[in-house]
């Protein structure tokens, strides 16, 4: 009883210390822009015109646009491009690092009159916007990348392949090829150089495997957006059978800056293998929320506790999740690691195209790969025996354990699924759809075999494994959940513990979000 | 050849031509390299995943049919990676869909225990009709897969069975997409294709139609490059189970004078259906709907089997050389009476050049007149 007193007067307690920090919040000055660490540890290349109105080609150009693309038209040869690119060491940003400088001179060697630039802006990772926010507020600066892609090339026709699903970024693109077009950035003779490039919208119609470079190229020819086997590559035999060259957003985002201050000040940022700067989308139970953009070789602590000022108040980190459904997630034990491709594949993770998903202790991470799974059974085009078939398979043992009705043996048959899987299908996006499930046996394998031998959900949030009780002992009386709870399954009357009616309960979890004293179970 | 095109399969050297695949220089070296999806003709989609190989440096492991060899490349066609990947392919294609030949991890010795725990398996009460012509019931008993673990999914399409010619079973589909290749790189008619996504995937014609009301010309091409059962001819379902003894006869047919080679699947002297020669010209397999599915004829007893000669309004049964007397004094007659002129030759497309030339032949200099064409005219 007295306990229970004390935890409420605690939390009493807890909350008047708030509302006095908050009045010295009130009290002090405002600091610097950079002595707030969100802003002062972020150094931002692709993300620099932040702020600009992307409807204007004048704001653009006053924030040093379209030089880039002037200096490689009139003073560069493709060759002399392509050696830039491969001194500043950029890797593609969409998530597998293969040296842009690199693609770029495949696609130059490759024979042939006709090639083609394509822009991938088909971002579809849950919990991933760096693009977006890219083309909906500096869509100058894919254009300009892709100028130049184009003439370290030799195409003469692009496309941005983006999805529908980003009404905006469609919108200010084709504001601003238009205002490209009338300026005479774009379209024959370029700042008079001879050099013509056209360039197009292709909108995507809400399949996450158009992302993969062979099903966009099919879906831009007007099938259906499956992937096929390689070699033949894009550099090679890309849309049209013509060679392409395909980049992500972020990839061309950088690419002005590359020419326009050198590929040496490019190189100077970042690790040894990976140069620059990357953008993550930090969501989750994380403070700040929102883009962050940080030199390679930046810790996952430094991004999550210091610039997204770590996990809000009364929750515990727990792990964080690289990459989407391609990548894995990371446990606090190896928080220190710097993000660049080759630590970061080292933890059993991904790049990525930059999704982060921070996950507190409240976070079931078998039910965190179930969704996945979820996702990449939905999206999986249906093609490759191993992916349609296994990741179904994958996806039920998955939904199996955590409704509680897991049994021995159900962790080896997801490994053996998980590992040919990656071995056998396709494409990369059966390839590396067990990801979620591999790192999550990783690092919590025990919350696993929890859920299967124990019948119990470590993180409780498995319905099908809690028992709606209350927890008398733990129970503060504070009355939280009898009023919360939408089915009136809980009875509570002042200073005596709640009691839940399993027949009007729903099992919405509800009661056990809102329980500040974690006694329902 | 340069000495630089050399392959290593298996642990040992093959020359090969720049261009083709792993799984040709295996093919024309008798390693044999499982398919299932490859179709010969057709370009490779790499989509069942049964002939993958491991190549020694690439990341993931390879399929065979679509992967061109290349100088000093180092290939395993059966390590232990190779098989864990191909059994496991294998059950996961039997688990797909009702798949009952292997009857679910079924270890019996009897016969007819063995029938009737297949019958077992929900939906399907007969035996597949592609038991043992299964490329993949081949597989599974080669790989020793054998099935259990994996649940099939509910049965999500119902069969098709409203065309006299084809049904389709998508119960029993793998997906491999042979279909859709025979009909739109070999017959070229692009009637089918992928349709949905995921577990849902489908073969459909326009729009998910049924096939009679798509663009379907039910050459049978599909039906011929099925490897399991889910797309049966009619007349082959309707002919029972064929657990006793059936004959092929490889004959050409005789509908037109393309020459197309085909098997004629006898059973009691009856053809209960017929497939093309796969290895052989002029048609390398494929047939038209005339000659895959027009063979009811043969034991129709309407069927004309003599010539026959009216006489007083009736006709009667007759020889041929009783015939054809008749008819060459009647067309001498003819042609004294009114002239060669009055005479006129009309030729069937069913014929062959050589007929056609004969019968150009006999009208010009036997009957003296150039009245002669040819039906592929109208």
């Amino acid at each position: 009883m007295s306990e229970n007193n004390s935890k409420a007067e605690e939390i009493v307690e807890e909350k008047a210390e708030e509302e006095e920090q908050e009045k010295k919040k009130e009290e002090k000055v405002i600091p610097y822009l950079e002595d707030v660490p969100f802003f002062g540890l972020q150094k931002l290349i692709v993300l620099k015109n932040k702020g600009i109105d992307p409807e204007l080609i004048d704001e653009y150009i006053a924030k040093d646009g379209y030089q880039a693309a002037a200096k490689a038209l009139l003073e560069m040869t493709p060759e002399e491009i392509i050696a830039e690119m491969k001194t500043s060491g950029l890797r593609g940003r969409g998530g597998a690092g293969f040296p842009t400088g690199l693609k770029w001179e495949f696609a130059n060697k490759s024979e042939g009159d006709i090639k083609y630039v394509l822009c991938n802006a088909d971002e579809g990772d849950p919990g991933a916007f760096m693009d977006r926010s890219v083309l909906e507020a500096d869509p100058h600066a894919i254009l300009e990348g892709m100028i130049i892609a184009a003439k370290a090339v030799g195409a003469h026709q692009g496309y941005i392949y983006c999805r529908a699903e980003y009404p905006l970024a469609i919108k200010r693109l084709n504001i601003a090829i238009s205002q490209a077009t009338e300026y005479g950035l774009l379209g024959n003779d370029i700042f008079g150089s001879g050099f013509d490039f056209h360039l197009e919208i292709y909108q995507g119609a809400g399949a996450f495997v158009c992302g993969e470079e062979t099903a966009l190229m099919h879906s831009i020819e007007g099938k259906r957006g499956m992937p096929r086997p390689r070699p033949p590559f894009p550099a090679h035999q890309g849309l049209w059978k013509k060679p392409t060259v395909l980049n992500n957003v972020e990839t061309y985002a950088n690419v002005p800056q590359i020419i326009f201050n050198g590929g040496k000040w490019y190189a100077g940022i970042g690790t040894e293998t990976s140069k620059g700067t990357k953008v993550f989308a930090l969501t989750g139970t994380v403070k700040n929320i929102g883009l962050v953009e940080v030199p390679m070789g930046t810790s996952l602590r430094t991004i999550i506790f210091d610039i997204g000022g770590g996990v809000p108040k009364k929750k515990k980190f727990k792990a964080v999740q690289l990459g989407g459904p391609s990548g894995g997630c990371v446990s606090e034990e190896f928080i220190d690691t710097p993000v660049d491709y080759e630590s970061i594949a080292k933890v059993g993770a991904i790049m990525g195209s930059g999704g982060m998903i921070v996950m507190d202790n409240q976070t079931c991470m078998v039910d965190m790969a179930r969704f996945f799974m979820d996702f990449v059974q939905d999206e999986s085009c249906g093609k490759c025996t191993p992916c349609r078939e296994g990741t179904r398979h994958m996806l039920q043992i998955l939904e199996k354990i955590t409704r509680g009705e897991g049994e021995p043996g159900d962790i080896d048959t997801l490994e053996e699924l998980s590992e040919v899987i990656k071995d056998a299908a396709l494409c990369g996006l059966g390839q590396t759809g067990p990801n979620p499930v591999l790192s999550t046996l990783q690092y919590f394998r025990d919350e696993y075999e929890a859920h299967i031998f124990e019948k119990r959900c470590p993180a409780k949030r498995c319905p099908a494994l809690l028992e709606f009780e209350v927890d008398e002992e733990k129970c503060i009386k504070c009355g939280i959940c009898f009023k919360r709870c939408p089915t009136e399954a809980i009875t509570w009357e002042k200073k005596q513990p709640a009691k839940i009616d399993k027949d009007k309960c729903i099992k919405c979890m509800t009661c056990i979000t809102n329980c500040p004293s974690d006694a329902i179970f | 050849m340069s000495s630089e095109n050399i392959i290593v399969i298996d642990g040992k050297e093959y020359a090969f031509s720049p261009g083709e695949t792993i799984l040709e220089v295996a093919e024309k070296n008798g390693i044999d390299i499982p398919t299932l999806c490859y179709l010969k003709g057709a370009s490779p989609t790499g989509s069942c995943r049964i002939c993958v190989v491991e190549v020694e440096g690439a990341r993931a492991l390879v399929a065979s049919c679509a992967a061109p060899a290349g100088a000093n490349m180092v290939v395993r066609t059966e390590s232990p990676r190779v098989l864990k990947a191909r059994r496991l392919n294998l059950e996961l294609l039997l688990a797909s869909g009702q798949h009952n030949c292997l009857a679910q991890d079924m270890d019996v010795d009897s016969w007819t225990d063995f029938q009737l725990s297949a019958m077992g398996v929900k939906e399907h009460e007969d035996l597949c009709p592609a038991y043992g012509n299964c490329k993949l019931q081949d597989l599974a008993i080669r790989y020793q897969v054998k099935t259990n673990r994996f649940q099939p999914p509910d049965t999500r399409y119902p069969i098709e069975n409203v065309n006299p010619f084809i049904v389709r079973d998508f119960s029993r589909c793998i997906l491999c997409g042979r279909c859709v290749q025979a009909c739109n790189e070999i017959q070229v008619n692009n009637a089918i294709s992928f349709g949905y996504r995921g577990a849902e995937s489908k073969i459909v014609a326009r729009g998910d139609l049924a096939l009679k009301d798509s663009d379907c010309v039910f050459c049978g091409e599909c039906v011929q490059a099925c490897p399991v059962g889910a797309l049966i001819s009619k007349q082959d379902l309707l002919a029972g189970p064929k657990h006793d003894e059936t004959m092929m006869v490889r004959t050409t047919c005789a509908y037109c004078g393309v020459g197309c080679q085909l098997y004629l699947h006898v059973r009691d002297n009856k053809v209960f259906k017929v497939t093309g020669v796969e290895d052989a010209g002029p048609n390398f397999g494929s047939l038209c709907v005339k000659g895959r599915f027009g063979y009811d004829f043969i034991n129709d007893p309407e069927r004309l089997t003599t010539p026959l000669i009216r006489e007083n309004g009736n006709l009667r049964e007759a020889s041929w050389d009783e015939a054809l007397d008749l008819v060459s004094e009647r067309f001498g007659r003819i042609k004294e009476d009114s002239g060669p002129d009055s005479i006129g030759v009309l030729c069937s497309a069913r014929i062959t050049n050589e007929d056609n030339y004969l019968a150009q032949k006999f009208t010009r200099a036997a009957i003296g007149t150039n009245n002669i064409d040819h039906c592929a005219r109208l």
